[in-house]
């Protein structure tokens, strides 16, 4: 195809491919394999399907898509007959494949422990519809809108579910209409920071300079975050056509995609997509013969959290350390190699492509009157249904915890979320009536942040999470200034101090002015939000603070100094189990002699307790107390 | 001869590269790919092709996180240090993985087989405690699954 093309021959060409590829076989079955997925088996399974199909002469075509965002049914696999709906299964195994073939491919009863529902409009009797399910109903899916839908290798099936429409929509406006819609749509930056995008890019469109630069930021350090990498492996054309709207507006040329290098699913298949849209002449020069000149690269991140910083961003392009400068001057006015610059981030890009194809007011539809629009979280940590979400604004972090993700797992007491990854903050269970927009999250202390949620329960310890994020923070501090790189040292040292049980009561007042000192003083985002896990984690949970200072307590009992694992010499039956079981060799005991676990020489572990049949539960963990137990084994009935 | 035969390959991987210091970390990473970590010779080697000093290309090297100075193991066993994997038990995972093979976090075993190093976070949060070895990622790791995947792998 020559490089002077219309988008009308570019869709039509990609309509074609897509039916081709629709009717090329009866049966479709389409696995999630984005890194998620293949964690959880998805390559085996593939691997025995194609077995099975092979055996049993069945015709299919197996679709590896992204993740539909279900990260705790994994893998999942889906099944399309033709003029039926689109059959899922989660928590498929090797084992299972069998069972769906026979059900399903071979038979006509969807029916399995596996089954999840259909998707789509079409439905089947005495089936649910998957998106009808508590996790996914209150959902609504911009970003994500293609994520498990397309094989993104395939540019033709992004075209035909509307992708590109939008960049044709620009090209046919003056880059300051298109800017004018971004403004209206609402949409802010979700990389956290929250700037109004259609702000930030007339800034950069007003910035005099013979050459711009757009750069996406996909060099997602949030420890706890995973939505860029789920939107780049699983649909990477929606932010390069992000990418391409944002270029036309701001009248740049060049464009670098900065993406770390513990990616390396999404940094290929941003290299297949940035080789088919040269193919469909969707990138370089002369772009659908509009005269409008893009070119795209990729830049691998070397493992630099603070990179995530748009000065130091540009710094580590340039071949630098990646050390943050003082701003202004701003980006737009003198960014990558003194050119103007624009940087957002690869949700920001995602939602720009729906905003084009759809309209500014469409998107600002959602959300609340300050936060327009939906946002990805990644939910993780001890709640049931971890996943990829995508919510309107302003949602509440009930809602996400216990309809979304399905509350606490194993029925244990619901404590915190924190919000924000190490910038962010620690959301108490009974303020939980707050909402996920800018305002109301920053109001509590926390920050939207790119979107890591972090459930929390009643055994995990705020101050040990604080102590965990100070050593992350600590750890990715660039060195360059004073407040955070001393400050967070500091800070750290009296976490772990409290932690072992050696804090002191002035330990609290020493924590709260470095925390000013460090938010105040340091130059970038990195330092400046450091303290907020220490603040508030003081704030709402400031009682485990005393009680591991003044008590020698870990109330949550999770800090390994401060906790002590017993054998309950009325409920001991001798059984050698957790004996056996100790990695430390610290349990002493014998048939028919009652156990007991050398406290010296135990390494706090926990095993012994998850091991202890159940019927028996004849190990205790006390914090900050002991149990009068015998110092050697004794006969049962003796102690 | 072996120093001829890396001459030889690292001038290959160099000449892949423009003479423009923006490709000094594409060129570290190309060159760690090939030899697992950069030796003194490749940095001296890469400053020359860069016109940068020795001490510069160090500079950049050392202050990113993927860089390694010193040779890894034949297998690399990395785990995931992330919250959600700090929230699910990662540590206990850690404890068990550095017992089995003798060694701590960022250390090599003698005989240069396993080299075990923890990460920020890998993106795998759903599925924490994440371990991943050399390219293979495993999810929902239990301390006592880790001698079974060190065994299979």
């Amino acid at each position: 195809m020559s490089k002077t093309t219309t988008f009308k021959q570019v869709k039509d060409k990609a309509e074609k491919g897509y039916q081709d590829w629709l009717n090329s076989e009866p049966i479709r079955i389409i696995v999630g394999a984005g890194t998620c997925g293949r964690a959880a088996g998805a390559d085996a399974v593939i691997a025995t399907l194609m077995e099975e199909l092979e055996r049993r002469q069945i015709k299919a075509d197996i679709t590896r898509v992204g993740c539909i965002g279900l990260c705790y049914l994994e893998p999942l696999v889906d099944v399309v007959k033709q003029g039926k709906p689109r059959v899922s299964y989660g928590n498929v195994t090797p084992n299972s494949v069998s069972k769906i073939i026979d059900g399903y491919i071979v038979g006509d009863d969807p029916q399995s422990d596996m089954l999840l529902g259909t998707i789509g409009d079409q439905t089947l009797d005495g089936v649910a519809r998957l998106f009808d399910s508590p996790v996914l109903k209150p959902q609504v899916r911009i970003a994500t809108r293609n994520c498990g839908f397309v094989d993104p290798e395939d540019i033709n099936q992004y075209i035909a579910r509307g992708g590109y429409t939008g960049l044709d929509n620009a090209l046919k406006m003056t880059p300051e209409q298109v800017i004018e819609e971004v403004s209206k749509s609402g949409l802010r930056g979700r990389g956290g920071g929250g700037a109004p995008t259609g702000w930030k890019w007339n800034m950069c469109r007003q910035a005099a300079g013979d050459k711009k630069y757009i750069i996406c930021n996909a060099d997602e350090g949030d420890p706890g975050a995973f939505m860029d990498r789920s939107v780049l492996e699983s649909d990477p054309h929606t932010v390069l056509e992000g990418m391409l709207i944002g270029a036309y507006a701001m009248g740049a040329t060049d464009g670098y995609i900065y993406c770390r290098a513990e990616y390396p699913q999404a940094i290929t298949r941003l290299q297949q997509a940035i080789a088919q849209m040269e193919e469909y002449g969707l990138v370089g020069d002369n772009i659908l013969d509009s005269g409008f000149n893009f070119h795209l690269k990729i830049k691998e991140g070397a493992g630099a959290f603070v990179c995530g910083e748009e000065t130091a961003l540009m710094m580590s392009i340039e071949g630098n350390r990646g050390m943050p400068r003082p701003r202004p001057p701003f980006p737009a006015q003198s960014g990558l190699w003194g050119y103007p610059s624009n940087i957002n981030n690869v949700e920001t890009w995602a939602n720009v492509s729906a905003i084009m194809e759809k309209g500014g007011d469409w998107y600002g539809s959602y959300g609340t009157e300050k936060s327009k629009g939906t946002k990805t979280f990644a939910l993780a940590g001890k709640v049931n249904c971890t996943g990829l979400i995508e919510v309107p604004m302003g949602t509440s972090l009930h809602e996400i915890v216990f309809d979304i993700g399905g509350g606490i797992l194993d029925g244990k007491k619901f404590k915190a979320v924190q919000t924000g990854g190490p910038s962010g903050g620690f959301i108490p269970a009974d303020q939980d009536y707050l909402t996920a927009d800018y305002e109301s999250l920053a109001a509590a202390g926390s920050i939207m942040g790119s979107g890591a949620m972090v459930v929390m329960d009643e055994e995990t310890c705020a101050v040990d999470m604080a102590r965990y994020f100070l050593t992350f923070t600590q750890s990715e501090s660039c060195g360059k200034c004073v407040p955070c790189r001393v400050g967070t040292r500091e800070m750290l040292g009296i976490l772990t101090r409290v932690c072992a049980g050696n804090g002191v009561p002035e330990d609290i007042d020493r924590l709260s002015q470095l925390c000013e000192t460090v938010k105040k003083g340091s130059l970038c985002g990195l330092g400046g939000t450091a303290p907020n896990p220490v603040l508030t984690s003081m704030k709402n949970f400031r009682n485990e603070y005393d009680a591991h200072i003044n008590e020698g307590k870990c109330p949550s009992l999770a800090c390994a100094s401060l906790i002590s694992f017993y054998v309950d010499p009325a409920k001991c039956k001798a059984c050698m189990i957790c004996a056996r079981n100790c990695p430390n060799d610290a349990i002493k005991g014998g048939k028919k002699m009652i156990h007991v676990i050398d406290q010296d020489k135990c390494i706090k572990c926990g095993v012994c307790l998850e091991k202890c049949p159940a019927k028996f539960s004849a190990i205790v963990k006390l914090s900050g107390e002991t149990l009068d137990v015998p110092d050697e084994p004794v006969a049962i009935g003796e102690a | 001869m072996a120093d001829d035969v890396d001459v030889i390959r690292r001038g290959e991987i160099l000449s892949g590269y423009s003479i423009s210091r923006s490709n000094i970390i594409p060129i570290l990473q190309a060159v760690q790919a090939e030899y697992g970590y950069l030796s003194k010779e490749s940095i001296e080697a890469i400053a020359a092709y860069l016109h940068m000093s020795v001490s510069e290309v160090y500079g950049v090297s050392t202050f990113y996180a993927q860089f390694k100075f010193v040779p890894v193991g034949k297998k690399l066993i990395r785990l995931c240090r992330g919250t959600a994997c700090h929230v699910r038990g990662v540590s206990r995972v850690l404890d068990e993985a550095s017992k089995l093979l003798g060694i701590k976090d960022g250390e090599t075993t003698e005989d240069m087989e396993y080299s075990l190093e923890t990460i920020a976070c890998f993106g795998s949060c759903a599925l924490a405690p994440v371990m991943v070895v050399d390219q293979t990622v495993h999810g929902k790791v239990a301390p006592d699954e880790v001698k079974n995947i060190l065994d299979k792998d």
